[in-house]
């Protein structure tokens, strides 16, 4: 029989089932809903059959792991090599307490370590700035200068383990403080595995820790990216994040096209830095949410890998295979979990740990279930990373790679992600870019948008969230939430004037004017950054003069 | 004489950069009909009384994720007192653990709204306090 009239035939089959046994079915009982639609709006058929993938072509869409477009994982094992790495970000109080609950976490099978810093170390302000109070410690560690960062990675040998910093606008600074802390272990620069987050355009547009405006931000990361490549050839030099712009209240959709229309960014301005493509691009990584909606992040995942590297091969003629692989790392979502029967928020994570191994990530952060109330206690957090480990080495679907390829359904949303994405990349390219787009406030209008319609849907009781909208019960304050006593700040702040006493003050001035006039001009920052940090210079005093050269970034609030 | 319409500035106090909560209710109390101010990110209390009083506004309610609520949330309170607004109707909101709510409302902040609150709940939290005051 010809292909045309197989297909023919199956259709006409698929017609007579649904005018016949699902006619009567629906005349004697309705469906639950008069249509349904995944969480990015995509319509979601009562059945899927081979009509829906009929033009995938194998190995043009598809392929093979490891190899281009990726879209069934970027390692030729996959999960049965090794598993992916259980890396549960943490850090919170003193570089003490978070140094214990490193090791805490390394001695329960952990396998990389992320390090969570407070709000006044990630907007470059040292601990006794007035609007750091308040702050300190509260929802990660507190880090003033290398001093801080010493105690932090006490104990624990950076040639050892991979680290992981969400710090943005000021990781060259504490990049920095890591390299210093390591060349005191007499480890080299070239053994430090880890990765910086380091990616301000998402920080405009959906996470707020900004400093500096777009421009010398930019000139930033590059800096460290052409630092990194020299020097420190293992790390993962920024992690282009979807995590923030999906808990803001974007769709799926949108988070992959605007992390990756954020990635194409990057990439340009790197190239117009001055290097080549190939040398830069395999130490990219990318971040992403995994929510509830199983099917459709599974196939997000797929989509988002087989879209960028069409982006890296044809956009930018990236020649090296590892350029062109969409690696990245996953935290399953924080924004589904609720205050209100906070344990059924380990089953929500499970699902969620789920769908980002179905969809072949590389590392995984759980999230503890009492997160809507407060920072995770150690309880919760060993449950979370349990829960991990209960997939990996119980559920058995690691054992195969990409298992949901060739279902109907997860293919066809696959290619309609990827669609939907291709056009928001077209969108934003007409504006002139991912910082245009931004500057322009269309992105965050677009993601406001997003979550606004979302609660309208749950009020309205078209979406439904258990224990929240329905299932309620009376109950009990939760117990045993970590509370970050109020004395952590005084502390850090004693801590902070003792070292500004005991240090080189003048070595410290010298080595910040020659920064200042490095940032006037157009060298690399990352040589006289690191010479600061090893004399102890503070976060804040460099953030300082960076300011003073840079000036700040004032955001446009779109409602 | 139409009726006058109740004024809301919605702030973002201290760090923190989530402002998704911010924006819902910010949107949801405008499309109740109330005229709704927001901040933006990064306001010192300083800043927020400042602006509650040039904006002449009958309601601040504050968003905070990030822990700092027990600093925070009582300076406004503070400083409204300062500068004689006190009759301006003080809301906290975020992630605000259940032990903290009553030391909250003893500094003066009428009410805290906590993860999972329907956005009508909080319309008609400030329609009933505001009513009583006209």
């Amino acid at each position: 029989m010809l292909e045309k009239e197989k297909w023919q035939e199956l259709s006409k089959a698929k017609e007579n089932w649904e005018k016949g046994t699902v006619e009567k079915a629906l005349s004697k009982f309705k469906e639950r809903q008069e249509e349904f639609n995944t969480g990015s709006g995509i319509p979601i058929a009562r059945l899927c059959t081979p009509l829906d993938a009929q033009k995938l072509d194998y190995e043009n869409d598809l392929g093979f792991p490891g190899e281009y477009p990726f879209t069934r994982g970027v390692q030729p094992t996959m999960y049965r090599g090794r598993f992916w790495t259980m890396r549960q970000y943490a850090g919170f109080a003193t570089a003490e307490e978070s140094n214990k609950r490193y090791k805490y976490l390394l001695e329960q099978g952990q396998t990389g370590l992320s390090v969570a810093f407070d709000l006044q170390t990630q907007i470059g302000y040292d601990s006794d700035t007035p609007i750091a109070q308040g702050e300190i410690g509260k929802v990660g560690v507190a880090i003033d200068s290398l001093a801080d960062m010493e105690v932090l990675f006490n104990g624990i040998p950076l040639d050892k383990v991979s680290t992981s910093m969400t710090i943005n606008a000021s990781a060259a600074i504490l990049l920095a403080m890591y390299i210093a802390v390591a060349e005191k272990q007499g480890v080299s620069t070239e053994q430090l595995r880890g990765t910086i987050q380091n990616d301000i355009l998402k920080e405009y547009s959906a996470r707020g820790t900004y400093i500096f405006p777009p421009t010398p931000s930019m000139r930033l990361i590059t800096n460290v990216f052409e630092f990194c490549a020299e020097n420190v050839p293992k790390w993962n030099t920024i992690s282009i994040s979807g995590y923030h712009i999906r808990e803001a209240g974007s769709t799926a959709v949108q988070e992959v096209a605007f992390t990756l229309a954020d990635g194409i960014a990057y990439v340009e301005a790197a190239i117009k830095a001055g290097m080549d493509v190939d040398d830069f691009a395999g130490r990219l990584s990318f971040f992403f949410n995994a929510h509830n909606d199983l099917f459709e992040e599974a196939a997000k995942f797929r989509a988002a890998r087989k879209v960028w590297a069409k982006i890296m091969k044809e956009r930018f003629g990236a020649k090296n295979p590892r350029s062109w692989k969409l690696r990245f790392h996953t935290q399953t979502a924080g924004s589904t979990l609720t205050a209100q029967q906070p344990d059924n928020n380990i089953v929500r994570v499970a699902i969620q740990t789920l769908a980002a191994v179905l969809g072949g990530t590389q590392s995984l952060h759980t999230n503890s279930r009492d997160e809507a109330l407060a920072l995770p206690s150690e309880d919760s957090v060993r449950i979370a990373l349990r829960t991990q480990q209960i997939v990996a080495y119980e559920s058995g679907v690691g054992e195969t790679i990409d298992p949901l390829a060739g279902s109907y359904y997860v293919e066809n949303l696959t290619t309609e992600i990827e669609k939907r994405v291709w056009a928001y990349i077209e969108k934003i390219d007409a504006l002139g870019g991912a910082v245009k787009a931004i500057e322009q406030g269309y992105i965050q209008k677009e993601i406001a948008d997003s979550s606004y319609a979302y609660q309208k849907a749950m009020e309205a009781g078209q979406r439904i969230v258990v224990g929240l909208n329905k299932f309620q019960m009376e109950e009990q304050p939760v117990k045993g939430l970590l509370r970050v006593d109020p004395a952590v700040g005084e502390a850090q702040v004693k801590r902070l004037q003792e070292l500004k006493k005991s240090r080189d003050n003048a070595a410290v001035q010298n080595k910040l004017a020659d920064l200042r006039q490095a940032a006037q001009g157009e060298t690399n920052l990352m040589p006289y950054i690191l010479a600061a940090v090893r004399l102890y210079a503070t976060e804040g005093e460099i953030c300082n003069v960076l300011r003073d050269v840079f000036g700040e970034y004032r955001p446009v609030e779109i409602l | 004489m139409a009726e006058k319409r109740i004024r809301v500035l919605v702030a973002k106090p201290g760090l923190d950069g989530h402002d998704r909560g911010a924006k819902v209710i910010a949107r949801s109390l405008r499309d109740a009909g109330m005229e709704v101010i927001y901040t933006g990110l990064r306001q010192t209390p300083e800043q927020i009384v400042a602006a509650a009083i040039q904006e002449d506004v009958d309601v601040v309610a504050m968003s905070l994720l990030s822990g700092a609520h027990n600093h925070l949330f009582p300076k406004v309170v503070e400083l409204l007192k300062e500068k004689n607004a006190e009759d301006i109707l003080v809301l906290g909101g975020g992630v605000i653990p259940e032990a903290d709510i009553p030391f909250l409302k003893e500094r003066g902040i009428a009410e805290i709204f906590t993860p999972g609150t329907p956005t009508g709940k909080v319309v008609k939290f400030i329609r009933d306090k505001i009513g009583e005051k006209v």
